[in-house]
């Protein structure tokens, strides 16, 4: 298996649920390659983080603003 | 056995499905808590498209209004929370659209190049990158570098790896194929890889400090 290949397989390797021969090959290709072995654990870790952090945070004043302002149109626009 | 088995009655039912039911009846209670369960998830989606706050809580009224006029048109096969997003991320392109006058923008702008298609630094990062940056900092460079994605390869990520959307709900909310995701996806996930190593990697702290603020 080529670099290229195992990256075109890396989902497969990021979804824990994955098992089979496939994912076999792909922990063979890891094991004598260093490169892709980084690759793959940093991209975990990217989405972990990505995951963890409230990049776009909606402050409860805003939300209850924007939450009265849904209700009040949809009111308005009701049958 | 499998609950999708079940019948007569008992076949399990999403309880946003019960919701709408209700909503669409008239029950402004029932539709109230679908808001409430969803606002926040729709106004982040909202705000990684269009980049800016009043727009995103432009985006947030209208995608509810809209969903709340089209209540009738929700056919139940599809949860209502894909259905949802799907009618923010239309929201959010036009707002997008508006903003830029005169230019297209569509999910799919931008996702011919061919950055990050092979990860090119490979340097290892620091055992615990997160310990290297304060909590506001941190938020920064990831907003910093999730904002240089293209917007096709962005909201990909960002429904299906910060909203925990599946493939193909992804899929659906964009009206990609599948394969066009599993692609897109990949990119994204190799391009924010790629572009956070310059912060997280072996002793870059203090380097990456400038490219911050």
């Amino acid at each position: 298996m080529t670099c290229t290949e195992f990256l075109q397989q890396l989902d497969e390797m990021l979804d824990p649920a994955i098992a089979g021969p496939l994912r076999a090959e792909l922990q063979q290709h890891l094991r004598c390659c260093e490169h892709c072995e980084i690759t793959l654990n940093t991209t975990r870790k990217t989405i972990e983080i990505y995951r963890k952090h409230e990049v776009y945070e909606l402050p409860e004043d805003l939300r209850e603003r924007l939450h009265q302002a849904i209700l009040t149109k949809c009111r308005g626009c009701a049958k | 056995m499998s609950t999708s088995i079940q019948s007569q009655g008992t076949a399990e039912v999403h309880p946003d499905v019960l919701l709408v039911e209700r909503a669409r009846g008239g029950d402004m209670a029932a539709f109230e808590k679908l808001v409430r369960q969803y606002e926040r998830q729709v106004f982040r989606i909202a705000q990684h498209i269009v980049q800016n706050r009043e727009d995103a809580e432009d985006v947030v009224q209208d995608a509810f209004l809209k969903a709340y006029g089209k209540l009738d048109q929700f056919q139940g096969n599809s949860k209502f929370y894909t259905w949802l997003v799907r009618i923010a991320v239309n929201e959010a392109l036009m707002r997008l659209r508006k903003r830029r006058t005169g230019r297209m923008v569509s999910i799919d702008e931008d996702v011919e190049t061919e950055e990050g298609s092979m990860p090119r630094d490979l340097a290892d990062w620091s055992p615990d990158p997160e310990a290297l940056y304060g909590q506001s900092e941190m938020a920064e460079i990831l907003r910093k570098t999730i904002q240089g994605l293209p917007p096709g390869f962005r909201v990909v990520f960002v429904l299906r790896d910060v909203e925990g959307l599946s493939t193909e709900e992804t899929a659906e909310s964009l009206g990609l194929s599948v394969p066009a995701v599993k692609s897109r996806l990949l990119r994204a996930r190799l391009q924010l890889r790629e572009r956070l190593t310059r912060y997280f990697k072996k002793g870059s702290r203090g380097k990456a400090q400038d490219g911050v603020k």
